[in-house]
């Protein structure tokens, strides 16, 4: 009998690497209706607030849409794409990760950047200048 | 059950250094997560669009700006559609695990109409604007617009060739487990695209006619 | 409208006559070269009736080990290239002096430093470290192959097709006359009509769908491949590094793509991203170029950071001396690397606060990357170290990239790069980490992994002969350069005025020469020891009492690397179990599945360069062909179900049998 070899098997660091692992969670109705319900009032609610001013101030309105969309950016992930913490062993999860950090810098980094450049290097009116 | 060779178990700590009784791996145990890596690589493409909407989309060359071109009752339309294929490109999966190959060809096809639809109402908003004079040319604003929707527009058109791909597979070979993960990779990749038109609509559009 | 139909534009696009430059002597002496070259290799190939063995076993093979062979012959035959242009440079700015024009027109010696740099990041220095990472990386976490064995020869295709359209660029139309990054506005339609920045745009493109996949097929194999007991604690640090350097690759490659689409969109449709007129900003494809440029050195480095650590392990007979902060330290570099871009134009007025932040992100990085250095060292401390080859590349690269190093984090401050931005000093920086790093350690790995890949080892003489040539070289080819760039003198400059600058120009170019002789040696060095192959024999499989699982298994390693699965508990397994009196098994084989050889990935790759070369001419109807029958081949692969077969038992049989004569054959010598 293969004792070792399957003591072996439990050496190896991260849950269920072969075939048969838990990569990929089993979809159910009730998820992808929650999922769709919710998405659809995620939606509506960033329309409504643009379309119709209800909020008065511009700033409270992005501040809003912009919320509303990361809260609808997870939504999605949760129930359609089905992202959990145990999924392929946690790899999936920290690519996710990884890549919103990236994608953070990304996008906050070349907004700061080009902000600056923009200000200090691009043409101004003639009457700025000293 | 394996016999095992005699020397291999007698090391001095018994310690075993090989797998005796190997098991097939299933084929395409990575394939999933390698499929993720993909769209997270593609979540970086988008980001760099997003950007250099960013950056330029308020340079608008005295030329229009999102407020006189953007209808936003059409794009609430057109999300709707979106929303929908979503919906049911999901129903799909739950028959597919019942393995009900007619009855996920049947959601799948509804999918990809609304996917279809979602592609026709885009071109339609991309013909009118061109037709007013907002051209990707006129602006930087205007050529960083077209190109961040309409390379979305290209990764749905893309979905749907892979989608009519699959219907045909899965008419032919059925419900295997090659093609289950096919659709599970098409699933993410739908799903993905949906994702970033949450981007796309929050940051584009409804920023766009707030600023 | 058919008065204006021009039938020869339709079919040929702007590819014309005039496009072959038959009137410039070198290119058409070069032409000369290549053709007859390449006629008598051709020939040779046909003569020897080799084109079906090549085609069945080589350019079709989905083994990982050929591929990894494949990407660094690419990058080998690429180095002689790349080469050239840089000793052809060297020799123009040596006599270019006293109103002498040189040799090289400004339309070509443009080309040629914009040629240089596109070939020798690209496609040297890409191909030799994915090529060790894709031989290397599956043998040590005892793997039997990549997790997505065809997507790996046709990102390898892909490479090889992006080469291509560089090489062709040579003798049909020009190459790009932009630099190696081709910043607009200079890049832009406006100024630059000609088909060089297509030819640049495209070939980076075609490049990098390979690179991308090849990234995300080692990152899957990495993380879903590794044999039982290896943890990720417990993985060599070469797959550490080549981890980071897969996940880098799929975080940073993207971003290049997406600029350099946004480029042709400029130059194709007419948008204005980066132009000067409408909005647009040439500064947005700086800041995003960068983005993905500065992860790209550490794409790079991070492999070679890995091979030292082998190398260093091994030849001092001792573990390697802080694996965790070694882990740390690349996962750190991997984070922080992508912090630091802006660090590459300082002087396009970001302003103070940016500058600062990114000055200081910059600095950071020389933390890990010094404890890295003090990690080597502490291995060799108290180790008994064999002064083989590889281990003198590393000895080579520990000193050469600590300066390297240390003139990096000058350049990182602010004022001093204001002084220093775009001069020579720079250009001293940058070969001096990527020679003193990438290339040292692509030698060390190729002459640690040889006799690994063909089973016998290289050949000492000329291999000693090859490294003190280039190491001399370097310095005498690079440090002038810092003094030159402390003086002021500027990149990319074709003609000088100041005859004092002239002797540092000259040393410089005498360093160049040195290098050639390296590379010669190096050549020769290949070719003595496969001359002398039976004298160099490894039947061992560990010819350097090896430490990683790569070692446990034949020289070659059979196609499916292991007979079993091997088992693992420690990171240095194969050391641990020489320790525990490991015996080969010798029964009990079973059948083994692999993966089937495949022709789609390098007609996929050919039919993209088709495309791209039709993209590059305008030649429409080509472009569309090429690409709609990409997308058929491509669907149609996908309805090939049946990519795998069974080794049967008696070929593993028969193979290790061998394998075990080799050994008592070993033993009794």
């Amino acid at each position: 009998m293969s004792t070792d070899a399957h003591a072996g098997h439990d050496l190896h660091g991260h849950g269920g690497d072969h075939g048969h692992d838990a990569g990929h969670p089993e979809s159910t109705l009730g998820g992808y209706l929650t999922g769709f319900f919710l998405s659809v009032v995620l939606t509506a609610i960033p329309f409504w607030l643009v379309m119709s001013g209800a909020l008065g101030s511009k700033e409270a309105t992005a501040v809003a849409i912009l919320v509303l969309g990361a809260v609808q950016i997870v939504v999605h992930m949760v129930f359609f794409l089905h992202m959990t913490p145990s999924a392929e062993g946690g790899w999936t999860m920290m690519a996710l990760i990884f890549t919103i950090v990236m994608v953070v810098i990304t996008l906050t980094g070349s907004l700061w950047v080009m902000y600056h450049l923009n200000t200090n290097m691009m043409p101004m009116d003639p009457s700025q200048l000293p | 059950m394996t016999t095992m060779t005699a020397e291999a178990v007698k090391t001095e700590d018994k310690r075993l250094f090989y797998v005796a009784d190997e098991h097939e791996h299933g084929e395409g145990g990575s394939t999933l997560l390698g499929f993720w890596l993909y769209l997270m690589s593609d979540c970086l493409v988008f980001a760099v669009l997003f950007a250099t909407y960013g950056v330029l989309g308020g340079s608008y060359a005295a030329g229009p700006s999102p407020r006189d071109l953007f209808d936003l009752p059409l794009v609430a339309v057109n999300t709707s559609m979106l929303l929908f294929s979503s919906i049911t490109y999901g129903f799909a999966v739950l028959e597919m695990q019942k393995n009900r190959a007619n009855r996920m060809l049947l959601w799948l096809f509804v999918t990809m109409l609304f996917g279809g639809a979602f592609l026709g109402i885009e071109l339609s908003e991309f013909a009118h604007m061109i037709h007013e004079g907002a051209t990707p040319q006129r602006s930087a604003f205007l050529s960083s617009f077209f190109t961040l929707v309409g390379t979305h527009g290209l990764h749905v058109t893309f979905g749907i060739i892979w989608m009519i791909t699959l219907v045909i597979q899965v008419w032919k070979f059925g419900l295997s487990e090659a093609n289950k993960r096919r659709l599970l990779c098409l699933s993410m990749f739908w799903h993905f695209l949906d994702v970033v038109w949450i981007g796309v609509f929050t940051f584009v559009y409804l920023m766009g006619v707030l600023r | 409208m058919f008065e204006n139909f021009d039938l020869q534009k339709a079919i040929f696009g702007r590819l014309t006559l005039e496009s072959i430059p038959y009137h410039e002597p070198i290119l058409v002496m070069t032409f000369i070269g290549v053709a007859i070259g390449g006629a008598v290799v051709l020939g040779a190939i046909t003569y020897f009736k080799l084109w079906g063995y090549l085609w069945r076993e080589w350019f079709t093979s989905v083994d990982h080990k050929r591929i990894g062979a494949m990407y660094i012959i690419l990058g080998l035959v690429m180095l002689l290239r790349g080469f050239a242009d840089a000793i052809m440079m060297r020799a123009q700015q040596a006599v270019a002096f006293n109103g002498n024009e040189g040799y090289l027109p400004a339309h070509h010696f443009d080309q040629i430093f914009t040629a240089h740099g596109v070939i020798m990041i690209f496609f040297v220095a890409m191909p030799l470290v994915t090529g060790l990472m894709n031989f290397v990386v599956p043998l040590q976490i005892g793997a039997r192959d990549v997790a997505f064995p065809f997507l790996n020869n046709f990102s390898f295709w892909m490479t090889v097709a992006g080469a291509m359209l560089v090489m062709a660029s040579l003798f049909v139309g020009e190459f790009a006359r932009t630099g190696w990054l081709a910043y607009p506005p200079l890049s832009d339609y406006a100024y630059s009509p000609d088909v060089g920045v297509d030819y640049y745009i495209w070939a980076l493109q075609v490049a990098g769908v390979g690179t991308l996949l090849s990234g995300v097929n080692l990152i899957a194999t990495i993380v879903k491949m590794r044999c039982p007991g290896m943890t990720m604690m417990r993985m060599p640090v070469f797959t550490w590094t080549a981890l980071c350097t897969n996940i880098l690759i799929v975080a940073a490659f993207p971003v290049l793509t997406g600029v350099l689409a946004l480029l042709s969109m400029d130059r194709y449709v007419g948008t204005n991203f980066f132009t000067n007129d409408f909005g647009g900003n040439p500064m947005m494809y700086v800041n995003l170029i960068w983005i993905w440029g500065h992860p790209e050195v550490y794409i790079l480095v991070l492999p070679v950071f890995g091979v030292f650590s082998e190398v260093t392990a091994t030849f001092s007979g001792k573990k390697l001396f802080g694996y965790t902060s070694m882990v740390y330290a690349t996962v750190v570099i991997t984070i922080l690397s992508y912090l630091v871009w802006l660090h590459h134009f300082f002087t396009m007025g970001s302003g103070a606060s940016v500058n600062s932040f990114f000055g200081i992100t910059t600095m950071i990085i020389s933390i890990p990357t010094g404890a890295k250095m003090f990690n080597w060292l502490f291995t060799m401390y108290r180790g008994r170290i064999r002064f083989e080859l590889p281990m003198m590349w590393t000895l080579a690269f520990m000193l050469t990239f600590v300066i390297g190093g240390m003139t990096g984090v000058l350049l990182a401050v602010p004022p001093a790069d204001f002084v220093l931005h775009n001069s020579l000093f720079l250009i001293a920086h940058f070969h001096n980490v990527i020679i003193g790093g990438v290339v040292f350690g692509s030698f060390a790995g190729i002459s640690y992994w040889f006799p690994k890949v063909t089973g016998f080892k290289l050949d000492p003489f000329w291999g000693k002969m090859s490294f003190w040539f280039w190491v001399i070289g370097f310095y005498f080819a690079f440090m002038p350069l810092y003094v030159l760039g402390l003086m002021g003198v500027t990149r990319r400059l074709r003609v000088f005025d100041d005859p004092s600058l002239q002797i540092w120009f000259v040393i410089a170019a005498f360093g160049a020469f040195l290098i050639a002789l390296g590379i010669g040696s190096f050549l020769v060095q290949l070719a003595v020891s496969i001359k002398n192959r039976e004298k160099l024999r490894d039947l061992t499989g560990d010819p350097w009492n090896g430490r990683t699982l790569e070692w446990s298994t034949s020289s070659p390693p059979p196609v499916y690397n292991f007979a079993f699965t091997p088992v693992v508990y420690d990171n240095d397994a194969w050391w641990d179990m020489k320790q525990h009196g490991y015996k080969r098994p010798m029964e009990g084989f079973k059948p083994i599945h692999m993966p089937s050889n495949t022709g789609a990935g390098i007609i996929l790759a050919g039919l993209s360069a088709v495309t791209a070369f039709a993209l590059i001419w305008y030649i429409w109807w080509l472009a569309a062909l090429g690409f709609v029958s990409l997308i058929a081949t491509a669907i149609g692969h996908t309805f090939n179900y049946h990519r795998s077969f069974n080794i049967p038992r008696e070929q593993i049989v028969e193979t290790e049998r061998e394998r075990s004569q080799e050994l008592l054959q070993a033993a009794g010598a």
